[in-house]
């Protein structure tokens, strides 16, 4: 998969309770929780995300509560892919199995900058900061996982029976 | 190469002789859990599945426990989604308003989880359960709509850490004071993706709250699970709350572990974790006066009948001080009772304190308790993250429940060994 956008960027240990606070915990509605998505870290974040753009963060994005409305406001909210130096767990799986793409790539993370054009190329791993010209290298998901991806995330796979 | 206690936990219910870390497996589950927030989403989920019922109704649980008795409309919506599915599916084990509490205290207690088994949970603290010695991690309601479906989950093996304890605890300091210490000492990445395994002669010294308690933050470190190597203590609580038949897997002599952390209790302190991440720990010779708003006693993490017990003791007979909320919340229904006939939740009235029927409420800044800007609380709960408690210029300090009890009484973030000592 090839993904192009720009970077909306953050820090380190970026937690599900900022990424979308508990106090709108009571709906699953994808598009609300999109419209409260990182607001307690960045309230600009709804107003400037554009379709198609890319997260980048520091270590241990993601870590805190379960939540799974946390990867689906990020996705919903418009953003393709997320990088990060690294994911928390719970998260990392959360993200494949919906179908929000993440790649962890340390280099990249922290090469990029704000509002830089990002492109992505994962099948053959390899980043692209189109904006400073620098490309990063990344390691390919394990075969397992790239099943999950391809056949559409989890709940597709073991509807299609390729998992159970 | 030898195997970690979680490697053969792991191995067992993938049917495989063994295992390394890294290796991706599919497991069986003994239990999938979830709880009002996290279970609408799975429910819709598994609508997809085209799946009449559930892969076994006794092994499906769902806790009305977050935002229950229901906040507000929405919040009732989704806990009449929940009612509603596991009625239709006749769901065994479904705990609503009346037999509810708070999910990793209530488990336990009625016995759902023994030694030996493999729980998925769509709520990041079920690593509660290692305590038990079982293998229990938090997973996203995906994972929890797919475990109900095939009673299986998928797992990259984890490598591990293993904390070697010795010495024993010294008054008022507990498992919270252990947790916040290691969290402290390794931050809160420090386990990223791995178990963290407790053993050693220390072990003999913690009680089984303290040991909730240590697994419940397991997470807290990035930690995949927690895991208590299993004894006589461990056994005699699955006993007590009537658990199936533990099985006891026990590390290999010559597992391989990537660190060994040496942790000798009797040096511990009473020990305070700073805003806004649980790894900012303090002891007490490290900061001066700080005034707080509030005081939490509760949560998964302490809302235990020890954890009432040790508050009750400190605030006996004297009063919270002035202009500090005190909000008491046995976490399950069981432990409401005893703490009334022990007589604690009458200490705390009289002290002037709140006790809340169970909930988890005020931990995740859902209700009752919510904080307002530049408030600070000390609370028993698991997380200080920005906004946890309420407005994103609030301040959470997480502590023991002897620290927030002593905190109450002196309107500032105080050590029960000075309190005490008065």
């Amino acid at each position: 998969m090839k993904y192009t956008g720009n970077a909306i960027k953050y820090g380190d240990n970026v937690d599900t309770d900022v990424i979308i606070p508990a106090r709108y915990l009571n709906t699953s509605d994808h598009a609300e929780l999109a419209s409260h998505c990182m607001e307690d870290i960045d309230k600009t974040f709804v107003i400037r995300v554009q379709k198609d753009d890319i997260m980048v963060a520091g270590q241990n994005f993601g870590c805190g509560s379960s939540r799974e409305h946390a990867p689906i406001a990020i996705k919903a909210s418009g953003i393709s892919l997320v990088i990060a130096k690294s994911f928390a767990r719970i998260f990392y799986r959360n993200a494949i199995n919906i179908g929000l793409a993440i790649v962890e790539c340390p280099e990249a993370a922290e090469g990029i900058s704000e509002g830089d054009m990002v492109e992505a190329d994962l099948d053959n791993g390899v980043i692209r900061n189109i904006t400073t010209g620098m490309e990063y290298k990344t390691a390919p998901f394990p075969e397992f996982i790239q099943n999950i991806i391809e056949n559409g995330g989890l709940v597709n796979s073991i509807a299609n029976g390729t998992i159970g | 190469m030898g195997m970690t206690m979680t490697q053969k936990i792991l191995a067992a219910h993938a049917g495989l002789d063994s295992v390394q870390a890294g290796q991706l497996i599919l497991a069986d589950l003994d239990l999938v859990l979830g709880n009002d927030i996290t279970s609408p989403v799975a429910i819709k989920e598994f609508a997809k599945l085209n799946k009449t019922g559930v892969f076994d109704k006794d092994k499906v649980t769902m806790v009305m426990d977050h935002f229950a008795p229901n906040k507000d409309i929405k919040a009732a919506e989704q806990c009449k989604m929940c009612r509603n599915f596991c009625g239709e599916k006749e769901i065994t084990h479904f705990y609503d308003v009346g037999k509810m509490g708070i999910e990793h205290a209530l488990l336990p207690e009625k016995g759902l989880v023994t030694a030996g088994n493999v729980v998925i949970g769509a709520d990041s603290h079920t690593c509660t359960y290692g305590a038990l010695g079982a293998f229990s991690t938090g997973v996203g309601s995906t994972d929890m709509a797919c475990g109900m479906a095939i009673g299986k989950a998928w797992f990259k093996v984890p490598s591990a850490i293993k904390f070697n304890l010795t010495g024993s605890l010294r008054k008022y300091v507990s498992g919270k004071d252990v947790i916040l210490h290691i969290i402290g000492k390794i931050g809160v990445d420090g386990a990223l993706y791995r178990s963290m395994e407790f053993t050693g002669e220390g072990l003999s010294s913690l009680t089984m709250a303290d040991r909730l308690c240590i697994a419940n933050m397991a997470i807290e470190a990035g930690a995949k699970n927690g895991i208590f190597e299993v004894d006589d203590i461990t056994l005699e609580y699955i006993r007590e709350h009537g658990g199936a038949e533990p099985v006891i897997y026990k590390a290999d002599e010559d597992a391989v572990y990537d660190e060994i952390i040496e942790i000798d209790l009797s040096a511990i302190e009473p020990t305070v974790a700073f805003p806004h991440l649980p790894e900012n720990a303090r002891t007490f010779d490290q900061f001066d006066d700080i005034k707080i708003d509030q005081v939490v006693i509760g949560s998964c993490t302490n809302g235990r009948l020890e954890d009432l017990q040790i508050a009750a003791e400190i605030m006996k007979g004297r009063k919270c001080a002035k202009n500090v909320r005190v909000i008491v919340i046995p976490a399950t229904q069981q432990i409401y009772l005893d703490a009334m006939e022990q007589g604690l939740l009458k200490i705390f009235i009289e002290s002037g304190a709140v006790v809340s029927t169970p909930t988890c409420g005020p931990c995740l800044g859902g209700y009752m308790g919510i904080l307002a800007a530049g408030e600070r609380a000390v609370t028993t709960t698991n997380r200080n993250f920005v906004g946890r408690m309420g407005h994103t210029e609030s301040e959470v300090y997480l502590a023991s429940p002897a620290v927030a009890a002593a905190s109450a009484l002196t309107g500032k973030i105080s050590s029960p060994w000075e309190v005490m000592s008065r």
